[in-house]
C-alpha cells in the first residue's frame, strides 16, 4: 500500500521534453531515501496541458507541478515526498489561489472541459489493465455480450447521436447498422488511428493514455456488426501509442477479453495492429483499407461503401479513435446521458488540439456547442503577447478559418459546415495579427500538394497549380484575374476530386478568400503583405530618428546589407537584404521596422 | 475472463491501491506533520501505520497525506484529521499503536479519541 | 433482371439495376467520355473526365463507376459538366509534353480527341512546373516516355490483368509516375514483352520500338533479298488501321500493299504454322509413346515463353522445343529456300509482320539462327506495317486483292486459326489425331477448345484418352502452371498464348480506343474472321499442305528428324524476376 502516487505524463509531448528521464530520476531519488515502498511512480497518458509540460501530479495532495526538469526532482522528493512541503515554485500558477491549493478541475483550463474520451488520460497507468478495469473498464463489453443483442447495442449508439469524430460527422450508429445488415462469412472492424492533420494529436493521446478503451469499443462494435476480427491502423510515427496499444492487446488477450468465447458468451474477437507509413491520404477510409491489404495507399471510388465491400472485400466498419473512445461510456451510462451533452444534432464532446498563437497549447475536451471564444479565451488562455486574435483554423488542411467576428459561433458539425469550415479531426490553430492569411492558405495547401496520392487528375495537378498561383500572389506577381482563376480552380478541385483529401484541399483557400479577400487584394493590387510575412513584399527599414548608431544590426546582418558609422543612423541596402529579420530582432531601440 | 464477478474482483482489488489518487473534497483527510521535527519524533512509522491500517480495513474516501511543521514541535508527531463538515481534530505525540486506534475509533466509528488530542494534553 | 427508372438529361429510362451511369447513358444514346476506364480491369475513377451531375449529390459523380439507382436523375451535358471536363483536360495538358504533330499517336490519341470534343482552346491554360519525366528504352520491344503519360493507369491494369505486374505507380502527388519497382529499367524486371500496356495506352506514352526505318533501308539495299511474311492474325486486323471494320479479312489488299512496298517475296507465316504443327504433333506423339515430359505445352507465343522462363523456370522441360512459326519461317527461308534459290543466306533479310511485340524480343533470342544468321531480322507489328503503307503513299483501300508468292505462301486452314486462342490446339489435334488413329477425321472442327477462357477437353483417339487444355493470357497461364506445379494437371497437351484471346488481341495489333475495348467484343470479332477463313480454305489440315510435304521430302526428311531438330527446334533459359 503506497501512501503517495506520483503521476508523470508519458504522452508524446512530455516525453519529448524528457519526462522519461524525470521518471528515472524520481525512482532513483525515492530509492535513495528508502521511500520506494511508500511512494509509487506512475507513467500516465496526456493531461492535455501540453504547453506546461513535463507535467507531474502528486497525490493525495493533488499538486500539479508544471514544466518540471530533471534538476527539480531531488527537491520534489526531499521537500514534498519526504517532508510534506509542496514545492510552490513549480506549482501550476492557476492552481494556486490566495495560498490555497485549488484542485485541477477548478482551473480555467479544466473548468469548462468535459472529459469523456480523455477521462482516463493522465489518471490511470495505461500499461496496467487492472487500472482500466478499476475505472469500470470492460464492463460495457460484458454488458453488451451477455445482456444486450447486437441490435440493442446499435440502437443505443444510434440514440446517443454520436457522430464520427474523424471529420465527416457521419452518424456512428447508422454506419454500424449498414455493416451489420450485410451478411458475409467474415466482417471486419477497423480503427483509423492514422491521425495526420498537422497539429492534431487527440487520437494519439487516447491510444497512449487509455488504449484499452479502444480495444473494448472495437470488440463491442465487432459484436454489434458480427465481426470477429479488427485492425487498428496507426501511424508508425506514434511509437509510444503503438507500444502501449500492443501491451494492452497482449494484456486483454491474457485476460481473455480478446480471443475466443469472451465472457463465456460465445463471441470471439481478435485485434491486429497495422502501421501506416506516414501518408496523410491513408486517413481516408478506402485508402486506409487498401493500405492494410498491403497495396499502395490510394483511395478508391465509393460506392461500394466499406459496409458493403470493405477490407479484403468484406463488409467493414471503420471509425476513428476518438469515436470509439466514446462507445464504452455510452453503453454504460446510456444514450440519454451522452445526448444530454452538446447540441441537438451534435451530441457529446469534442477534443480539440489547441495550437498556434494561444497561451495554453494542448488538448482540451469540451461539450459540443461550446463557443470558439470560450475555447480560445477561457480554456486556451487567450492570445499571448497582447496580440489581437485574427482567425482560427479548424479541420487542419481540410478545413477553413473562422474570423474574429464569428468567434461566438457554437462549435458543432453543422455550424462549422455552414460557415464553410469543417470540424475535421479537431485541430484548432489560432492566428493573430502577425499571420498573413494568404501565407496560411499556402501553408495548408503545400501540405495537401505534398500528401496528394496522385491518383486523380484534379488533386494531383489542380492543387499543384493552385499552389503555384498562391506563390505568385505572395510574390506580388499576380493580377486580379489570377484571383478569379484561383477561385474557379479551387471550386473545380473541390467538385471533381476522387476522395476527401482532394475534395477538401481547397477549403483553406476558399475560406480565406471568403473572409480575407482584402488581404489577397493587398498582395495583388498594392503589392503589400499587411501582416508583414510574405518576404517578397516587404522591406526592412531603419528609422533614422530612432537609430542610435550602435552598429549591432550591421554586425548581425549575415549578408552585410547594413552600412553606417558609429553613433550615426544606419541604412539597409534593400538590394542586398535577404529579409531574414536578424537586424530587427537584434535592435534594442526598435528602430528597425518592416513595411 | 468469464464473468462480471471476475471483472468486479479485479476492479475492487485495484481500486484499493488507487485510493490515494482521488482528491475529492468529500474525502476524510489524515495529515501527518512531516517536517524535520516530526520525522525526528517518529512521524514516518506513524504515517505508514495510517496508510496500512486504512488499506487493511479497506476504507474508501480516506486519504493520508503529509504536511510541514505545524508549529508545536514539542508535541510531534502531530496528526490532523479533517472529516468533511466537522471541526479539525489534532492528535499529538502519535505512535503507530495510537494511529491504529484513531483509525478504528475516529475514522471508522466517528468517535474522537479525546485522550490523544491536543486539548487533553494542554489541560 | 431487376430494372430501375432513371432520368438522363430529363429523358425517362428503364435500365438494369446496378449498371453504371456510363452504361445507362449508352441506352439513351449518350456517350460519356472516359480516359482511365477499362471495363472490369481498370474501374478506378481516377481521370475524372466522365464526371456528370446527379441530382442531390454533393459533388460531381464519376459515371464510369457510379451505379444507377431507382429515381436517379443524371445530367451529362450541363455548363458545369462541360466546364469541369474542359478544365480536367487543360490540367492534364499542363503536365503533358505537347508535341502532338510529331507524336506516334497523332490522330489516334484519346487525349487529343477529347480536347477537340470539349473545345480546349488554350493548351497552355494551366502551364506551370512540369514533373520530372522518366524515359525507358531498355527493353527490346518498347519505349516508355512518361512525358506523355496522363496517369490513367490503363497500362498498369493491363499488366495486372496479365498477373505480370511489373509496372505501377511510384512516388506520389505531382511526382507520381508509372515505372517498375524501385524505378528499375523494364529490361531488368520480369516483363514478358506482351505489349498489352501499349494497346491500352490512350496517348503516346508507351509505344513499340520502331523498326520501319531499318526495313525501308533493307528494301532499298540492292544487295539484300528482302522476304516478308505475315502472321495469321494480321489479315483480319490490318484493315482497322485504314478505317475498315473490326474483323474484316483484308488478306488480298495486305499482300498487294506488301508487294508495292518493294519486298522481294511476300510469303505467309501460315506456311510455317503448318510446319510447326507437323513438328509439334509428332513431338507430342513421341512424348506420349516414349514417356517424355507431360503435359507438353505449346511454344508459339514468345510472351508466354518469356513468362514461363521468369515465373516457372523449373518447368521449362514441359515446353515444346519447336521454334515459333515466325522463327521456323526464317529458319526454313534461310536454309532450304536459300539453297533452292541459290541465294547466300547472309543476303536474305527476313521481316515478320507480327501481332506481337514479344516477337521483337524473340528474334534476338539464342539458338534462333539455323543458317548461322538470325532466322528473322526484323519483327514488325501490325501498326508498323500500317505506318509503312502510309509512308509509302499506298492507298490501301483502293488496292486489288493479290495472292501470296510461292512456295512459302501456301497454307491450310489449320494455320490460319493459329491467330486465336485454341487455334494451335485445334490445328495440332487435326494432325495428331489423324496421325495417331491413322484414319481421316469426320469433322475437323474441335469446337470445345474455341472461345475465351480456360478450356478443357478429352478426345478419345485410337483407344487413347488425350486430355487437353487451352489458356490465353498470362493470368490463365499462371492458373494452369500452378496445376502443373502441384501435379494436378492431368493433361497431355496444353496450348498457352501470352495475350488474352491470343494473337488477335496481341500487343502489336492496331490500337483501338478504350470505348471499343469496353463495349465491342474485339477479340471475338477478330477471331471469328479467322475461323471464317479456315472454313473457306480447301485444305484444313497441316499435313495435307503440298508445300509442307515438299519441304519434308526435299529437305527435312521426317518430322522430328535430326535435320528438323537442327533447323526448327530451340532451347529455353531460366530467367530471374529481377536483375
Amino acid at each position: 500500500m503506497y501512501r503517495s502516487h506520483v503521476l508523470v505524463c508519458g504522452g508524446t509531448g512530455c516525453t519529448s521534453s524528457h519526462s522519461h528521464e524525470i521518471i528515472e530520476k524520481l525512482e532513483s531519488e525515492i530509492a535513495a531515501r528508502g521511500l520506494q515502498d511508500e511512494i509509487k511512480v506512475i507513467k500516465t497518458g496526456c493531461f492535455g496541458l501540453c504547453a506546461l509540460g513535463p507535467i507531474m501530479i502528486v497525490y493525495p495532495e493533488g499538486c500539479f507541478y508544471s514544466e518540471v526538469t530533471v534538476e527539480d526532482v531531488p527537491e520534489i522528493v526531499e521537500e514534498h515526498l519526504l517532508k510534506g512541503r509542496m514545492v510552490t515554485r513549480l506549482l501550476y500558477d492557476e492552481t494556486v489561489q490566495a495560498d490555497e491549493i485549488k484542485s485541477l478541475e477548478q482551473t480555467k483550463f479544466y473548468a469548462k472541459q468535459k472529459r469523456v474520451t480523455l477521462r482516463n488520460c493522465g489518471v490511470i497507468d495505461p500499461e496496467n489493465i487492472d487500472e482500466y478495469i478499476a475505472h469500470d473498464g470492460y464492463q460495457a463489453l460484458e454488458k453488451c455480450l451477455n445482456r444486450m443483442t447486437p441490435d440493442e447495442v446499435i440502437n443505443v449508439v444510434k440514440d446517443s447521436g454520436l457522430r464520427g469524430r474523424g471529420g465527416g460527422g457521419f452518424p456512428t450508429g447508422l454506419k454500424w447498422s449498414f455493416a451489420a445488415k450485410n451478411s458475409a462469412d467474415q466482417k471486419y472492424v477497423v480503427c483509423n488511428a492514422d491521425e495526420g492533420d498537422p497539429g492534431a494529436f487527440m487520437d494519439r493521446s487516447i491510444l497512449e493514455g487509455d488504449p484499452h478503451c479502444i480495444i473494448e469499443a472495437m470488440a463491442i462494435c465487432g459484436y454489434a456488426i458480427g465481426a470477429s476480427e479488427g485492425y487498428v491502423y496507426v501511424r508508425a510515427e506514434y511509437p509510444i501509442a503503438v507500444k502501449r496499444l500492443q501491451i494492452a492487446i497482449d494484456q486483454a488477450k491474457e485476460y481473455g477479453l480478446l480471443g475466443e468465447n469472451i465472457f463465456d458468451s460465445g463471441f470471439n474477437f481478435d485485434l491486429h495492429i497495422r502501421l501506416g507509413a506516414g501518408a496523410f491520404v491513408c486517413g481516408e477510409e478506402t485508402a486506409l483499407m487498401t493500405s492494410i491489404e498491403g497495396n499502395r495507399g490510394e483511395p478508391r471510388p465509393r460506392p461500394p461503401f466499406p459496409a458493403v465491400k470493405g477490407l479484403f472485400g468484406k463488409p467493414t466498419n471503420n471509425n476513428n479513435v476518438e469515436t470509439y473512445a466514446n462507445i464504452p461510456q455510452i453503453i454504460l451510462k446510456g444514450a440519454e446521458w451522452f445526448a444530454s451533452m452538446g447540441t441537438e444534432k451534435s451530441t457529446g464532446t469534442k477534443v480539440f488540439a489547441l495550437g498556434g498563437k494561444i497561451r495554453n497549447t494542448g488538448l482540451v475536451e469540451v461539450p459540443m456547442g461550446t463557443t470558439l471564444r470560450e475555447v480560445i479565451e477561457d480554456i486556451g488562455g487567450g492570445i499571448p503577447n497582447g496580440k489581437k486574435f485574427k482567425a482560427a483554423q479548424t479541420g487542419g488542411p481540410s478545413g477553413g478559418c473562422i474570423p474574429a467576428d464569428l468567434m461566438d459561433t457554437a462549435i458543432d458539425f453543422d455550424n462549422l459546415t455552414a460557415i464553410g469550415c469543417m470540424m475535421g479531426s479537431g485541430g484548432l490553430i489560432v492566428m493573430d495579427e502577425d499571420n498573413c492569411m494568404v501565407d496560411i492558405a499556402k501553408f495548408f495547401l503545400e501540405f495537401t500538394v505534398d500528401e496528394s496520392c496522385g491518383k486523380c487528375s484534379p488533386c494531383r495537378i489542380g492543387t499543384k497549380r493552385m499552389m503555384e498561383m498562391l506563390e505568385k500572389i505572395t510574390e506580388g506577381k499576380a493580377t486580379l484575374e489570377d484571383l478569379d482563376k484561383l477561385e474557379e480552380l479551387a471550386l473545380y478541385v473541390k467538385q471533381n476530386s476522387l476522395c476527401g483529401l482532394g475534395q477538401t484541399a481547397p477549403n483553406p483557400v476558399l475560406a480565406t478568400l471568403k473572409f480575407f479577400r482584402h488581404e489577397y487584394e493587398a498582395h495583388v493590387v498594392d503589392k503589400k503583405c499587411p501582416a508583414g510575412v510574405c518576404k517578397a513584399l516587404l522591406n526592412y527599414k531603419i528609422k533614422e530618428d530612432m537609430c542610435k548608431g550602435c552598429t549591432l544590426c550591421a554586425r548581425k546582418c549575415p549578408v552585410g546589407a547594413i552600412s553606417g558609422t558609429v553613433k550615426n543612423p544606419h541604412k539597409i541596402d534593400t538590394a542586398k537584404c535577404i529579409k531574414c529579420g536578424a537586424c530587427m530582432e537584434s535592435c534594442k531601440f526598435k528602430a528597425i521596422i518592416k513595411e | 475472463m468469464k464473468s462480471l464477478a471476475e471483472l468486479q474482483a479485479i476492479k475492487e482489488r485495484t481500486l484499493k491501491s488507487m485510493t490515494s489518487r482521488s482528491d475529492s473534497e468529500d474525502n476524510t483527510r489524515i495529515v501527518v506533520g512531516m517536517a524535520t521535527c516530526g520525522i525526528a519524533a517518529g512521524a514516518r512509522p506513524v504515517l505508514n501505520a495510517f496508510t496500512e491500517e486504512i488499506a487493511r480495513r479497506n476504507l474508501k474516501g480516506v486519504t493520508v497525506s503529509q504536511t510541514g511543521c505545524i508549529g508545536m514541535c514539542q508535541y510531534e508527531p502531530i496528526v490532523e484529521v479533517f472529516v468533511p463538515g466537522k471541526e479539525k481534530v489534532t492528535y499529538v505525540q502519535v505512535s503507530p499503536e495510537k494511529a491504529a486506534k484513531i483509525v478504528a475509533d475516529h475514522i471508522v466509528n466517528g468517535n474522537v479519541v479525546a485522550e490523544y488530542t491536543v486539548g487533553s494534553i494542554a489541560k | 433482371m431487376e430494372m430501375v427508372n432513371i432520368k438522363i438529361n430529363g429523358m425517362p429510362l428503364s435500365v438494369p439495376n446496378g449498371i453504371t451511369i456510363l452504361e445507362a447513358a449508352r441506352y439513351a444514346g449518350i456517350e460519356i467520355p472516359t480516359l482511365c476506364y477499362l471495363k472490369d480491369i481498370n474501374e478506378i475513377g481516377a481521370c475524372r473526365i466522365c464526371m456528370v451531375e446527379v441530382k442531390g449529390a454533393r459533388s460531381l459523380v464519376t459515371a464510369c463507376v457510379y451505379p444507377v439507382n431507382e429515381g436517379m436523375e443524371v445530367f451529362t451535358n450541363t455548363e458545369k459538366v462541360r466546364k469541369s471536363r474542359k478544365m480536367t483536360l487543360e490540367l492534364i495538358l499542363s503536365t503533358h509534353r505537347k508535341d502532338c504533330l510529331s507524336c506516334i499517336r497523332s490522330g489516334n490519341c484519346e487525349l487529343q480527341k477529347l480536347c477537340k470534343e470539349f473545345g480546349v482552346d488554350n493548351e497552355h491554360a494551366f502551364d506551370g512546373e512540369m514533373p520530372e519525366f522518366e524515359f525507358d528504352d531498355s527493353a527490346a520491344h518498347m519505349v516508355r516516355d512518361n512525358s506523355k503519360c496522363i496517369l490513367c493507369r490503363r497500362c498498369v491494369a493491363a499488366c495486372n490483368q496479365q498477373k505480370v505486374s511489373v509496372i505501377g505507380a511510384n512516388a506520389r502527388g505531382f511526382d507520381t509516375h508509372i515505372s517498375s519497382a524501385f524505378d528499375k529499367d523494364l529490361a531488368d524486371v520480369s516483363c514478358i514483352s506482351c505489349g498489352q500496356c501499349i494497346v491500352n495506352c490512350p496517348t503516346g506514352a508507351i509505344y513499340e520500338k520502331d523498326d520501319t526505318k531499318a526495313v525501308f533501308e533493307a528494301i532499298n539495299d540492292p544487295e539484300k533479298f528482302v522476304i516478308v511474311n505475315t502472321a495469321p492474325s494480321i489479315r483480319v486486323t490490318l484493315g482497322e488501321c485504314f478505317g475498315r471494320s473490326i474483323g474484316e479479312n483484308v488478306q488480298g489488299k495486305m499482300v498487294a500493299a506488301l508487294r508495292r512496298l518493294g519486298f522481294d517475296k511476300v510469303f505467309d507465316t501460315d506456311f510455317a504454322a503448318d510446319l510447326t504443327i507437323m513438328e509439334e504433333a509428332y513431338e507430342l506423339l513421341d512424348r506420349i509413346k516414349n514417356g517424355g515430359t507431360l503435359p507438353m505445352i505449346t511454344s508459339c507465343s514468345p510472351g508466354w515463353i518469356k513468362y514461363c522462363e521468369h515465373y516457372y523456370p523449373d518447368y521449362l522441360n514441359h515446353l515444346s522445343t519447336c521454334k515459333s512459326p515466325q522463327q521456323m519461317f526464317g529458319a526454313i527461308t534461310k536454309t532450304w529456300y536459300a539453297q533452292k534459290m541459290g541465294i547466300d543466306p547472309k543476303d536474305i533479310v527476313v521481316v515478320g509482320i507480327m501481332p506481337c511485340t514479344a516477337k521483337k524480343f524473340e528474334t534476338k533470342r539464342d539458338h534462333q539462327a539455323a543458317s548461322g544468321y538470325p532466322d528473322v531480322d526484323y519483327a514488325l507489328t501490325t501498326r508498323e506495317l500500317a505506318r509503312m503503307i502510309d509512308t509509302a503513299g499506298i492507298y490501301f483501300n483502293h488496292l486489288p486483292d493479290e495472292e501470296f508468292d510461292n512456295p512459302l505462301g501456301e497454307a491450310t486452314g489449320a494455320a490460319v486459326i493459329f491467330g486465336t486462342t485454341g487455334g494451335v490446339m485445334e490445328a495440332a489435334l487435326r494432325t495428331a489425331v489423324e496421325a495417331l488413329a491413322g484414319e481421316e477425321l469426320e469433322s475437323v472442327d474441335f469446337t470445345e477448345v474455341r472461345g475465351q477462357g480456360i478450356k478443357e477437353a478429352t478426345y478419345s483417339v485410337a483407344g487413347l484418352d488425350v486430355k487437353v487444355a487451352v489458356a490465353s493470357g498470362a493470368a490463365a497461364a499462371h492458373e494452369i502452371m500452378e496445376k502443373v506445379k502441384n501435379g494436378t494437371a492431368d493433361y497431355q497437351f496444353i496450348e498457352i498464348m501470352g495475350c488474352p484471346g491470343g494473337c488477335v488481341n496481341g500487343g502489336g495489333q492496331p490500337i483501338q480506343p478504350a470505348v471499343v475495348h469496353n463495349f465491342v467484343d474485339l477479340k471475338g470479332r477478330r477471331a471469328a474472321a479467322l475461323y471464317e477463313a479456315d472454313k473457306n480454305l480447301p485444305k484444313r489440315k497441316s499435313h495435307e499442305s503440298e508445300a509442307i510435304k515438299r519441304v519434308y521430302a526435299e529437305f527435312l526428311g521426317e518430322p522430328n528428324s535430326h535435320k528438323a531438330h537442327e533447323v526448327l527446334h530451340t532451347s529455353y533459359v531460366k530467367r530471374p524476376k529481377y536483375k
